[in-house]
């Protein structure tokens, strides 16, 4: 090839690399949106990136951001990879984000021992360490509303419900579909303490991640081992894959329990075989209520969401609306404990500690019942809020239950063992050193 | 005319089969170091940690896989799980042993991932090409069950995942959260010229030699009296040594925290297109190559939207992030239609013009 051109070529590049970003205004608060609209997990990334920025988006074109402090957002992808994620938190930090939220429990990991170094906090809402729910330990680090033991407790006491009685699940066979990595595992030790407790059976059938949407085989065991229940713990492409299955192999979709990370498009996959499929949730489905309502005028209508209007409502899509909503109280409780209105990282850490999403509060937001109330404070970084059964009616899903309280006598010890372990392993875990605010 | 071996005389054997034989070369690689540690002190913190830290991690693991695939032509795919190996081994050493210095840990992991990838490396004494890289698979995928399976593994966290504790060299802290960028950085620069330049004195040398012919024709070598045994069992063990070396430096130095799913076979795939690009069997490739895969679609992500927006295109970060495959994808197409050998020859005849600028006659 030719040289000449090679090296012009070389640098016009780096005359280009070297155009400087644009600079941040001052009085803006930054808030980076850690996305992945592409890879194998973008099917359920799209939906939850869409919510997350329409939501924000609705609040800087209706009131002019969060006290009148207009919101920076801004997207990072990283595809649910690990390493772009990274990348992407690199890239943020010196814009001073005053929240991240990786969405990836593999991005988040790494994020945590440095949230507290680089005074940014971070929110992995219902995903992440589930230990990190102890602030005293991870004062940097929230994972509510509720955290997976929570949920598997919550599943559990309602299928106990339904036999009649927590009893009752004596000599039952529990069957236990996850992801074969640290998110499916998690749950299991609890899972196994309950069945030598309550004496049921649980069966495992690992998926491995890169088997995730060829489940025949775990199926086929499913099919031999015939159990009572199903519970799974899967996320991406598994859920649709599972649920599809499931309907094949006929296993009765009436004893199919989930986590909540399962959307309209998984259960969509079945057909309408896949009615009965029930999942953990806590927040409503639908585009009824006054801030989706605004979002719809605000955001969809005048082109500026990538979110097609029919979309905007279904589950995960409100998902990344709940996500957005924690983001934006955080901001907004940082400015009323400080009486400062362009908040840090700092800032924001304080007024996540003190949310208080009662029904007042959601009313004043335009958001009256889309879910239950949350407070957080100094020590409770999660909640540990109730969540609610859901069925798939073949077209939608519909609230069966009233909110089930976690069994939070069970969960507690798993939660202290395992922060305590961790920073015990990770000796000079710095304690916490900042203070707690009076709860107002 | 800078660049002129006339009048440079060698007087004896020791100076002509020196790496860098023309004094030019020497001052320039003196200058490139020089330049990168310099960078150390001017660079910014995203830079160093987003940028250059990955980028010298994955030249490390580009030149363990060159010196197998380039050097002593074998194929593997096992190069993630290899660096995985190296990972875990250092993650154990430094939890039971906190009182020796993380660096000694670093460098003697690469002794267990050596000793993994020389178990592996057996069946390529039978089995050659296509075949081995099947073997070589095998290897990834049971090295990653063991990895989620052995609990034993990550101090039975219940995260599963790596963390790194704190640890200092010298008082300060260059493993854990509140080791600087800078620190990390310069010590993955230190580790990483050292190793550069044990390999360079390794495929220059008596092993590099037997490497070569073994990869030229295994037969002729073993007739000339080259053990293959000995030999590609050697090029695998130092090919994993340096895999887990830098498994070791991406955990601990760069993302400080991993789960197994980092060393997956994705991983083993990225090493391997490095090496490709850069040029099989040239150690100034691997570098090349890490840059174009590694930090070329960086740039991107920062060039394009800055190219875009004066005409007034605002695109999201998805269309960035689908841009920046389809670029990479036809740059490296256009590289290896262009200069199938890898853009380490392109840097050669690059300089085989220079020798020569500006009368090329």
């Amino acid at each position: 090839m030719s040289f000449r051109k090679f090296g012009l070529g070389l640098a016009v590049a780096t005359l280009l690399a070297g155009t400087a970003l644009p600079a941040l205004a001052q009085d803006s608060v930054y808030v980076p949106l850690f996305t992945y609209r592409t890879g194998p997990f973008a099917g359920s990334g799209t939906p939850i990136a869409d919510g997350m920025h329409d939501y924000l988006r609705m609040l800087n074109e209706r009131d002019g951001g969060i006290g009148g402090v207009k919101l920076v957002l801004e997207e990072c992808e990283t595809g649910y990879d690990t390493k772009k994620g990274v990348e992407c938190y690199e890239s943020v930090k010196g814009k001073n984000p005053v929240i991240v939220n990786p969405w990836s429990t593999g991005i988040t990991l790494p994020l945590i021992p440095r949230a507290s170094v680089d005074k940014i906090p971070i929110l992995s809402m219902a995903y992440g360490l589930s230990a990190s729910a102890r602030g005293d330990i991870f004062p940097w680090v929230f994972n509510p509303p509720a955290t997976y033991w929570d949920g598997m407790s919550m599943i559990v006491k309602y299928i106990g419900e339904k036999e009649g009685g927590l009893e009752k699940l004596k000599g039952k066979k529990i069957g236990f579909l996850h992801l074969d990595a640290a998110f499916g595992k998690e749950p299991i030790p609890l899972l196994q303490e309950m069945a030598k407790d309550i004496g049921f059976e649980v069966a495992l059938y690992p998926v491995a991640a890169q088997d995730m949407q060829n489940q025949s085989s775990q199926w086929l065991s499913v099919r031999r081992d015939r159990p009572d229940y199903m519970i799974m713990w899967g996320w991406g492409s598994m859920n649709g894959a599972a649920v599809k299955e499931a309907v094949r192999s006929g296993y009765p979709m009436d004893k199919f329990y989930s986590i909540w990370w399962p959307g309209e498009d998984d259960a969509r996959a079945g057909g309408a075989g896949a009615k009965g499929f029930k999942m953990l949730n806590w927040h409503a489905v639908g585009a009824n209520f006054p801030a989706i309502q605004d979002i719809q005028k605000h955001v969809v209508d005048k082109g500026l969401s990538k979110a097609p209007k029919d979309k905007v409502g279904e589950l995960l899509y409100n998902r990344g609306i709940y996500n957005s909503l924690l983001i934006a109280e955080g901001i907004a409780t940082a400015q009323k404990i400080t009486g400062k209105k362009v908040v840090t990282g700092e800032d924001v850490r304080r007024g996540m500690e003190n949310i208080k999403l009662d029904p007042a509060r959601l009313k004043a937001l335009g958001l009256e019942g889309f879910t239950d109330q949350l407070v957080l404070s100094c020590s409770d970084h999660n909640g540990h809020r109730a969540a609610f059964m859901q069925e798939w009616d073949g077209t939608k899903w519909v609230k069966i239950s009233n909110p089930i309280e976690p069994m939070t006598d069970r969960v507690r010890g798993q939660l202290e063992a395992a922060a305590k372990d961790y920073a015990e392993k990770n000796a000079g875990w710095p304690k916490r050193t900042e203070a707690c605010d009076k709860a107002s | 005319m800078l660049y002129r071996e006339a009048g440079q005389f060698k007087t004896s054997y020791v100076a002509d089969s020196a790496i860098f034989p023309l004094r030019q070369d020497r001052i320039g690689i003196g200058l490139i170091i020089l330049a990168a540690y310099a960078l150390a002190f001017i660079g910014n913190s995203f830079l160093l940690q987003a940028v250059m830290i990955p980028f010298l991690v994955f030249s490390l693991a580009s030149i363990g896989l060159n010196i197998l695939t380039g050097y002593t032509g074998l194929l593997s795919l096992g190069t993630g799980a290899f660096m995985g190996v190296g990972a875990y081994a250092c993650y154990k050493l430094m939890t039971a042993f906190p009182e020796v210095n993380v660096i000694v840990w670093i460098f003697v992991s690469g002794f267990f991932s050596a000793a993994i990838g020389a178990l592996f490396g057996l069946p390529s004494l039978r089995i050659k090409g296509f075949y081995l890289a099947v073997a070589t698979l095998a290897a990834q995928f049971f090295l990653q069950w063991c990895f989620i399976r052995i609990p034993w593994l990550v101090n039975y966290n219940v995260s599963g995942a790596l963390d790194a504790p704190l640890r200092t060299l010298f008082g300060i802290p260059i493993v854990g959260a509140t080791a600087t960028p800078q620190t990390r950085y310069l010590v993955v620069l230190t580790i990483v010229i050292l190793l550069t330049w044990l390999a360079s004195n390794l495929v220059h040398g008596r092993i590099g030699r037997m490497w070569i012919a073994i990869r030229d024709m295994d037969l002729a070598a073993e007739l000339m009296g080259i053990r293959p045994l000995q030999t590609k069992l050697l090029a695998f063990a130092v090919s994993s040594y340096y895999c887990g070396v830098a498994g070791a430096l991406l955990v601990f130095l760069w993302y400080g925290g991993a789960e197994y799913d980092v060393f997956n076979i994705n991983q083993s795939f990225f090493i391997l297109f490095m090496v490709i690009i850069g040029g099989l069997g040239s150690l100034i490739g691997s570098f090349f190559g890490a840059a174009l895969i590694f930090i070329l679609p960086i740039v991107l992500g920062i060039v394009l939207p800055a190219i875009l927006s004066p005409f007034g295109i605002s695109v999201g970060a998805d269309v960035i992030e689908h841009l920046r495959f389809m670029i990479v994808g036809a740059l490296i197409i256009f590289f290896l239609i262009v200069e199938p050998h890898g853009l380490a020859r392109l840097w050669q005849i690059g300089k085989q013009k220079l020798l020569v600028w500006p009368f090329p006659y």
